[in-house]
C-alpha cells in the first residue's frame, strides 16, 4: 500500500496549523512519514496536548497535605487515612457521544474507570454529567436515550456502582451535547502505580484487547468544531467492551500485588502512540516499538492506523524482566492478549518498526515537550444585562411548574438505568445532596458529587467558576461529608475566539478562587475544547467532581426531614433572581447576574452544618440551589413523605424570597427544642439563621399558598418519562 | 456452614454474595474459579452470583453454563446439594438446565435497578424458612433480562408444586401489574427446582443484608441456609 505523501495540506486534514507543521519541520529537519505525521497530530491535538489551557491550569491550585498525586498523571490521588487513599477523575466524551451516543458514552466511561486502574485502585463509584440540547430538538431523546443506555451497559456490566451526576438540558446543547464522566478508585496509598518507565532495556508489555482500526483519529476528531458533516464522523468513534474492560481490572490488579509492575498506562486517546511517549517522556527514557508483535484484530493494519488506533480496553505496561512469565500467566488466566512490543532504550527516541521498516524515529521528549503552548488572546465576558421585572405568580404554582420541569424533575428514569449498588458499598443512593459509598469493611465513607450551573458561567464566568466549586462543597456538607479535593472537566467553545477564550479565563479564576478557599485542590481534570457547531458554542460548562470524607456513617446526614419538625435556613438571604432556575423553566429568561459567593461565608456555613450534626442537633440537611428555598423545601419534603410549611419573609417579594438563589445556604430540619442552640449556635459561628416552617401534613404550603405533596409527587416523577414521550 | 461461590469471568456480585453468606455463616465463604473442574469438598451451598459471567452479550448465562465448573456444580444440585442462583445466577442455572423457563430481555427494554416489593410465596425451602410470618419483603432488583418465561403448562406445574418462591408484589403484597418490574409472567420473581433445593431469584437479598445499607430483608434468606444447613447435620 503506497502511502500519501506529506506536506502541508495532509497536516492541515490532521488538523495542524501551518505554523504547527512548520515548527513539526523545523524540529526533525526533514519532511516526518505518514505515521510520522500521525504521531504528531496525536500529540500535538488541543484534547493530547491542552495547548490553548495549560497556562491557565497552571493557576488552578494543586496541592494540600491530603493530596498524594495532583494532576499529570491518569488521576489525582488523595488521601482518606488508615494507609487509603482515593483515585478519582473525569473526562469528557463529547464528540463521540453526538455522533453515536450509545458507544460514544460508554466508551467515556470505559476511558475513566481504566484512568483510575491504571493507577492501582479498583473503581468503587462512578458518575456522569450530561447536558443536552433542549427536549423539542429533534435529536435530543435519541441522544438521551443513547447516552443513558451506553453507560448503564458499560457501568453495569463492569461492575462499578453508578452513584450520581447531573443531567441538564439547554438549547445551547442542541448541536454539541456534553458527557463527562467521573470514577473514583479505593487504593493502598503506598501502592499507587505511576507512568513513569524505568530501567534501560526493560520490556514494554501490551496488555488486553486486541488493536482494530476503530477510533483511528479520535482525538483529532475530538479537537475540531463540527459541521453540517457530523455523521460522516461516526467511523472514529470507538466500541466499548465492558466484559474485556472487567478482565483487564482484575488482571491488571493482580498483575500489580505480584510485584511484576514498574510502570502503566492505559491506551486512550490516540492509543499506543500517546500512552508509549508517556511513559517514556516521564522517565526520561527512549522507547523502540515493533508493531509486527501488536496483537491485531484486523488483518494488513499499517503502521499509522496501529500507532493511532482508539481501540479499547487496551494497557501498555513496562516489566520486570524476571516476572514476564508470571504476567503472562495472570493474562492467560483472565485469556487477554499479552505480548512484549518493544523495549526501553537510554536515548531521547521514539523509533517505530513494522514489516522490518522503520515508520518513524522521532526525538521522544519533543513530542510533548515541544507542543505548541498558546496564549489566545481573550476578553472578559460583558455584564449580563440588569434582571428585568419579574411578573408576578402564586407561589404554590410557581413551584408545581419548576419541579415538574425538565431541568429540575426527578432523575429516577435515568439512575434506575444505572446499577447503583452492585458492590453493596452504597449507603446514600442518588438523588440526594451526594452520594455515600462505604469505604468496604470500614467504618469510614465516601461521598461523591457533581456541580456546576452553566447559566451561571455565562452571565459571571468567575462567578460561576466559583460557584460550581462551592455548591460541590455545599452538597458534601450537606450529606456531612468533609470536602477533600475536586477533579474539573472543562467544557467549552472555540478557544481561537477571544470571547469564549474569556469565559474559560474567568471560569478558570473562578474554580481557582473557591477551591483555594474552601480547601479543595485540584487533583486531576480534563479540558474540552471546540464544543461548537456551526459556530454556536455550548454555555461554558466547568463540571466539578468532587469527593467528600466521613469517619463514620454516623456523620451522614439524611436529606429526609421526620414529621413535626422545625425548619431552619442557613445563610444571608437577598431574593437573588438573576439567572435563575425559575425565570428561565418558566419564561426562558436569562437576565441578571450570576449571584456571587462569599467564599468565607461559604465556609463558615458547611462547617456549621457539620459541627451541628456532630452535636446531634439536626436531623436532615439539604442544600439550596435551583429553585432556591421553595424547591429545596418540596425535595425535602418528597424525599421524607411529609409536607411542610415555609413561611414568608417579611421585606421580600414573594417570588424572590420563595425562589431565589443566594449561595451558601442550607435548609435544615431539626426537633423543635433544639432550634434555640441551632440559632445561638449560627451566631457564634457568624453565620445567618432563622426558623423558616416546619414540616407535617400532606401540603407543601409557601406562605398563604400551597400545593398538595401528592400532586408535586405526580408532577416531580412522571416529569422525565413525560421529556422522552413515555408518559 | 460450608459455602462457596463461583466467580466467573464477568461477575461483579461475588463479593458481594461472599459477604452476606460469610455473615450469616460466621465462616467465610470459598471462592471457586469457574475454569476449576471440581468444587471444594465438604461443601453445604453453592452461590452463582450476580454479573455479566462472560459479557452476556448474546444469551445472558449461556456461556457460563459451559465452564467446567457447571459440571460440578449440576453434580452437586443432583446429589441435593443447595444451589442459589441470583440475577445472573439465576440465568445461568436455566442455561445449566437447573431450573425450567427462560429469562428474557424486560419488557421496558431498559436496564433496571430499584427497589421492588416481593411476596414470599413459600416458607417450604431452605431459602425462604427463616422468613416466617414476614411474606412482604423489599429487596433491590438489577438487570436488563429478568422477565421470566414459561408457558402456561410449566406456570401451572410450578404453582402446583408450591415451587414459586418470591412473587413481585405491591404494597399490599398482590401481584399487581405497576409491582412487576420486568414482565415476567405471573410476576414470577424466583423459582425452586423440583427437589426444592435449587433456587434462582432475579432480585438481589445480598444487597440488602446490612442494616447500613437501608435495609435488611434479604437476610432472612441467608439464615434459612444456614438453619436448614445445621438442622440436616
Amino acid at each position: 500500500m503506497t502511502e500519501p505523501e506529506v506536506n502541508q495540506s495532509l497536516a492541515a486534514d490532521h488538523g495542524l496549523k501551518p505554523d504547527e507543521y512548520q515548527r513539526i519541520l523545523d524540529l526533525l529537519g526533514r519532511t516526518p512519514s505518514f505515521t510520522e505525521l500521525g504521531i504528531f497530530s496525536a500529540m500535538w491535538n488541543e484534547h493530547c496536548s491542552y495547548k490553548s489551557s495549560k497556562k491557565w491550569l497552571r493557576t488552578l491550585p494543586t496541592k494540600g497535605p491530603q493530596v498524594i498525586c495532583g494532576p499529570g498523571e491518569n488521576a489525582g490521588v488523595v488521601d482518606i487515612g488508615d494507609g487509603q487513599a482515593v483515585v478519582f477523575k473525569m473526562e469528557s466524551h463529547n464528540h463521540p457521544s453526538y455522533i453515536e451516543p450509545h458507544q460514544g458514552a460508554a466508551t467515556g466511561v470505559g476511558g475513566i474507570l481504566r484512568d483510575v486502574f491504571t493507577m492501582g485502585a479498583r473503581p468503587i463509584a462512578a458518575m456522569n454529567a450530561l447536558s443536552f440540547g433542549e427536549i423539542e430538538h429533534p435529536r435530543t431523546r435519541r441522544l438521551v436515550a443513547g447516552v443513558v443506555e451506553g453507560i448503564g451497559a458499560y457501568g453495569n456490566c463492569f461492575g462499578v456502582p453508578t452513584v450520581g451526576g447531573e443531567v441538564r438540558f439547554h438549547p445551547a446543547y442542541n448541536g454539541n451535547c456534553l458527557v463527562n464522566a467521573f470514577a473514583a478508585g479505593l487504593a493502598n496509598a503506598d501502592k499507587i502505580f505511576y507512568s513513569a518507565a524505568s530501567g534501560v532495556g526493560m520490556p514494554v508489555v501490551y496488555l488486553g484487547a486486541k488493536t482494530g482500526r476503530d477510533g483511528v483519529g479520535g482525538a483529532t476528531m475530538a479537537s475540531a468544531e463540527f459541521g453540517e458533516d457530523a455523521e460522516e464522523k461516526r467511523p472514529t468513534v470507538q466500541v466499548g467492551d465492558p466484559f474485556t474492560e472487567k478482565r483487564l481490572l482484575e488482571a491488571c490488579l493482580e498483575l500489580m500485588a505480584s510485584g511484576a509492575v514498574i510502570s502503566i498506562q492505559d491506551m486512550g486517546a490516540a492509543g499506543l502512540t500517546c500512552s508509549a511517549v508517556e511513559m517514556g517522556d516521564k522517565g526520561d527514557l527512549g522507547i523502540e516499538l515493533d508493531l509486527d508483535a501488536v496483537p491485531c484484530r484486523e488483518q494488513a493494519m499499517t503502521a499509522y492506523e496501529m500507532m493511532l488506533s482508539e481501540s479499547q480496553e487496551r494497557m501498555l505496561m513496562v516489566l520486570r524482566p524476571e516476572k514476564e512469565a508470571e504476567a503472562r500467566a495472570i493474562f492467560e488466566k483472565w485469556d487477554l492478549d499479552f505480548a512484549i512490543v518493544g523495549h526501553t532504550i537510554p536515548e531521547d527516541r521514539f523509533l517505530v518498526r513494522h514489516g522490518g521498516a522503520v515508520k518513524a524515529d522521532l526525538p521522544l521528549k519533543a513530542l510533548s515537550g515541544s507542543a505548541p503552548e498558546y496564549d489566545r488572546p481573550w476578553v472578559e465576558s460583558p455584564p449580563a444585562p440588569a434582571l428585568a421585572p419579574v411578573p408576578d405568580m402564586d407561589p404554590a404554582e410557581a413551584l408545581e411548574r419548576l419541579v415538574g420541569s425538565p431541568n429540575l424533575c426527578s432523575r429516577a428514569w435515568v439512575w434506575q438505568q444505572y446499577d447503583h449498588m452492585v458492590l453493596a458499598d452504597t449507603v446514600v443512593r442518588p438523588g440526594s445532596d451526594a452520594a455515600v459509598v462505604r469505604v468496604h469493611g470500614m467504618a469510614k465513607a465516601l461521598a461523591f458529587t457533581s456541580d456546576v450551573t452553566p447559566r451561571y458561567c455565562k452571565a459571571n464566568p468567575f462567578e460561576g467558576g466559583k460557584q460550581a466549586v462551592a455548591e460541590a462543597f455545599r452538597n458534601l456538607s450537606a450529606t456531612g461529608a468533609r470536602p477533600l479535593a475536586v477533579t474539573d472537566n472543562l467544557n467549552f467553545g472555540n478557544p481561537e475566539k477571544p470571547a469564549i477564550m474569556g469565559q474559560f479565563v474567568g471560569c478558570i479564576k473562578g474554580i481557582g478562587a473557591a477551591c483555594e478557599a474552601l480547601d479543595m485542590p485540584v487533583v486531576s481534570g480534563n479540558v474540552s475544547l471546540y464544543n461548537e457547531t456551526n459556530g454556536e458554542a455550548i454555555l461554558p460548562t466547568p463540571s466539578i467532581g468532587a469527593v467528600g470524607l466521613l469517619a463514620s456513617l454516623d456523620e451522614i446526614i439524611p436529606m429526609a426531614p421526620g414529621e413535626g419538625e422545625a425548619l431552619v435556613l442557613i445563610g444571608h438571604s437577598e431574593g437573588h433572581l438573576g439567572q435563575s432556575a425559575l425565570i428561565w423553566e418558566l419564561w426562558r429568561r436569562s437576565d441578571g447576574d450570576a449571584p456571587h459567593v462569599d467564599l468565607r461565608a461559604e465556609r463558615k456555613a458547611g462547617e456549621l452544618v457539620r459541627a451541628l450534626k456532630a452535636e446531634g442537633l439536626i436531623t436532615a440537611a439539604h442544600d439550596l440551589s435551583d429553585g432556591g428555598l421553595a424547591v429545596a423545601a418540596a425535595e425535602m419534603a418528597l424525599a421524607a413523605g411529609t409536607g411542610v410549611a415555609v413561611e414568608a419573609a417579611e421585606g421580600f417579594a414573594p417570588l424572590a424570597w420563595f425562589f431565589g438563589e443566594d449561595q451558601g445556604r442550607y435548609l435544615l430540619a431539626a426537633p423543635e427544642a433544639a432550634v434555640e442552640r441551632i440559632l445561638a449556635d449560627a451566631i457564634a459561628a457568624g453565620v445567618s439563621a432563622r426558623r423558616v416552617g416546619r414540616t407535617g401534613g400532606d401540603m407543601v404550603r409557601l406562605g398563604a399558598s400551597a400545593v398538595a405533596l401528592a400532586r408535586l409527587r405526580e408532577v416531580h416523577e412522571t416529569g422525565f418519562a413525560r421529556l422522552m414521550g413515555e408518559a | 456452614m460450608k459455602s462457596a461461590v463461583i466467580v466467573f469471568p464477568g461477575s461483579n456480585c461475588d463479593r458481594d454474595m461472599a459477604v452476606a453468606l460469610g455473615a450469616a455463616a460466621g465462616r467465610p465463604a470459598q471462592m471457586v474459579w469457574h475454569k476449576d473442574a471440581a468444587l471444594p469438598p465438604g461443601l453445604d451451598v453453592v452461590a452463582l452470583p450476580g454479573g455479566f459471567s462472560f459479557g452476556d452479550y448474546l444469551r445472558c448465562g449461556a456461556i457460563a453454563a459451559r465452564s467446567p465448573i457447571m459440571r460440578a456444580v449440576v453434580d452437586f444440585a443432583h446429589r441435593g446439594g443447595i444451589v442459589l442462583g441470583v440475577c445472573n445466577g439465576f440465568q445461568i442455572l436455566i442455561e445449566a438446565g437447573l431450573l425450567p423457563g427462560a429469562l428474557m430481555r424486560n419488557q421496558t427494554l431498559k436496564f433496571v435497578c430499584r427497589d421492588v416489593m416481593l411476596s414470599v410465596e413459600t416458607l417450604d425451602s431452605p431459602f425462604t424458612s427463616a422468613y416466617g410470618n414476614q411474606r412482604l419483603i423489599r429487596v433491590p432488583v438489577a438487570h436488563h433480562d429478568g422477565a421470566y418465561v414459561a408457558d402456561a403448562a410449566l406456570v401451572a406445574r410450578l404453582e402446583a408444586e408450591d415451587r414459586i418462591a418470591f412473587r413481585y408484589a405491591d404494597a399490599a403484597g398482590r401481584a399487581t401489574l405497576e409491582a412487576n418490574p420486568n414482565g415476567a409472567v405471573g410476576n414470577i420473581a424466583g423459582v425452586l427446582s423440583e427437589n426444592r433445593r435449587v433456587l434462582g431469584m432475579m432480585p438481589h437479598p445480598e444487597r440488602l443484608a446490612d442494616p447500613r445499607l437501608g435495609g435488611t430483608d434479604g437476610a432472612p434468606l441467608f439464615r434459612s441456609l444456614v438453619e436448614a444447613v445445621s438442622v440436616a447435620a
